[in-house]
């Protein structure tokens, strides 16, 4: 069992066998009660257990500098939890995560921002959570605002801004900060079209440049600009990994 | 016998594995690293809870005053005090309290309080302990103004041992962090417990000397009482409040306290070292 990040040496995600359970606990059995009741009273089998959904089975990967990973899946197949996974955020409950390189995520976007703070501070913030200093930040800014096209709102409290104004932003951020794993999910999918191509653009030098791409999405017109492998996840396990080309073939041909 | 396991002379955080120490300390360590990062976040903590307000975070001096002399006065004539003992006495207790009660009280849902943060950023559990300590320091130098206004109209006789006041509220956040990191890891766990902490706090207000002074109780003429507020020495809250005050207030030190306050960081430490170690990986599972 084991996971973490680190800087510098090659970058890579290597995962073997590893697994994600979440343990649900309801009402009753989050509460210390029921588990002091359920110890006293020997009763572990009824009271104290705790429903684990398991997210993710015996995922075995091995991505190294250059792979630009494609993710497709239904929903609740367990992408966003293997961009988790990948991030370090999950370590796996079983097997073995190993990361080597900055990871830059970019999930839900209107979580890990502040909404009563403007757009410039969140930027800050944003940049100083995946590990850059706040001259490296302050550097980046007029670039950030530059490519977001966010103009004077960046002064305005970010509660103020729409879906596709956040994932302009986010999007600013994680693709100003060279960035050596970039993990992306399908949100993204929120700006308009003019805004996509800009971004298309920029992702695409950022994933030459940048050691890794993982992204999450049900778009395959922007999958096959990105991405060159893909990996296909099904009710939490692998179900193929390979050609881009042909795992969406196999993905798209299959009945729902 | 098995031949004791091998320690490597550098812990490889990427390869140990997620239930050790090496990846509770270099969580603390990382955490350390990114001081601009909580370091700018404490801030605006305290801009954002002022924010649109015209004083601002002189909000946080002046409810202090307001709280301190208010309460000083009450007790002075409660206890039939003077009020030149008890206004500095309340004042300065009231100040350290707030330090404490703060780091409990929010320490005991600092990852819950992050959940947003936790699921979408990969970042060292102990950023979010840092930044609330250092969000208390804060409010605790807010609340030092008071204290310098204090001793324009009560003056104190002020010795240079007024010094160790500095280390006194360094051990403090010490303090505050191990019982941010082990109350938070159990709190977010159990969510029962949460409650339980903060009736806790309120109830050691009333059995800390922040509004009553020790030191007259336990000479009281009246047996009842000094037998009564002897028990206080078993408040570890006691100890931690006087190594602030005693040297603010020109008081005689008492190393009592200061032996109390070390022993029970090193055990504190311990703890919540262990547990860290044990669940510093299900965090971002329970939150």
């Amino acid at each position: 069992m084991s996971v973490s990040q680190s800087t510098g040496g090659p970058v890579s995600i290597v995962t073997k066998d590893a697994c994600v359970d979440f343990p649900i606990f309801d009402a009753k059995s989050r509460s210390l009660k029921k588990t002091v009741v359920g110890l006293v009273g020997g009763n572990i089998d009824s009271g104290a257990r705790i429903p684990v959904i398991e997210a993710l089975r015996d995922v075995t990967l091995d991505l190294q500098h250059g792979a630009r990973v494609g993710l497709v899946g239904h929903n609740g197949a367990g992408k966003s939890t293997l961009l988790r996974l990948l991030s370090g955020i999950y370590e796996p409950t079983r097997g073995v995560a190993e990361i080597r390189g900055r990871v830059a995520p970019v999930f839900d976007l209107g979580v890990g921002m502040d909404p009563e703070i403007s757009g410039l501070e969140n930027i800050m913030i944003r940049g100083l959570f995946l590990g850059m200093t706040r001259k490296q930040m302050e550097q980046r800014v007029d670039d950030i605002a530059d490519f977001t096209e966010l103009g004077d709102f960046l002064r305005m409290p970010l509660r103020t801004y729409s879906t596709g104004m956040r994932v302009r932003l986010a999007l600013g951020v994680v693709t100003s900060i060279d960035p050596e794993i970039l993990l992306l999910d399908e949100g993204i999918g929120a700006v308009d079209a003019a805004f996509l191509e800009k971004s298309k653009q920029r992702l695409v030098e950022l994933v030459e440049r940048s050691g890794l791409l993982v992204f999450a999405s049900h778009s395959e017109e922007f999958l096959r600009q990105l991405c060159d492998t893909a990996l296909w996840l099904e009710h939490g396990r692998i179900k193929a990994q390979g050609d881009l080309d042909d795992v969406l073939r196999r993905y798209g041909g299959q009945p729902l | 016998m098995a031949a004791p396991p091998k320690v490597p002379a550098v812990l490889d955080p990427v390869t140990a594995p997620s239930i050790s120490f090496a990846r509770a300390i270099d969580d603390l360590r990382r955490g350390w690293q990114q001081r601009s990062l909580w370091g700018h976040l404490g801030w605006q903590d305290i801009r954002q809870r002022y924010r649109r307000s015209v004083l601002g975070p002189v909000w946080i001096t002046i409810s202090m005053a307001v709280t301190a002399v208010a309460l000083g006065i009450l007790y002075a004539g409660l206890f039939d005090q003077d009020l030149d003992v008890m206004l500095p006495h309340v004042l300065v207790g009231f100040i350290v309290w707030a330090f404490i009660s703060g780091c409990i009280a929010e320490g005991s849902e600092v990852f819950i309080a992050n959940e947003g943060l936790i699921k979408h950023l990969p970042a060292p559990l102990s950023v979010h302990v840092y930044r609330l300590v250092w969000r208390q320091l804060l409010f605790f130098a807010h609340n030092m103004i008071v204290y310098a206004v204090m001793l324009v109209f009560f003056p104190q006789d002020l010795k240079w041992t007024a010094l160790a006041a500095v280390p006194a509220i360094a051990l403090l956040a010490l303090n505050g962090a191990w019982v941010a990191l082990a109350v938070g890891v159990i709190t977010t766990r159990f969510r029962d417990i949460l409650p339980i902490t903060q009736s806790v706090v309120q109830l050691m207000f009333f059995l800390t000397p922040i509004v009553w002074i020790y030191d007259q109780l336990v000479n009281s003429p009246n047996p009842a009482i000094a037998e009564r507020a002897r028990l206080a020495e078993f408040n570890p809250f006691l100890h931690f409040v006087e190594i602030v005050r005693q040297p603010l207030l020109g008081q005689d030190q008492v190393w009592r306290h200061w032996v109390v306050v070390l022993a029970i960081t090193v055990v504190g430490w311990v703890a919540a070292l262990l547990v860290l170690r044990r669940y510093r990986s299900r965090v971002s599972y329970w939150v």
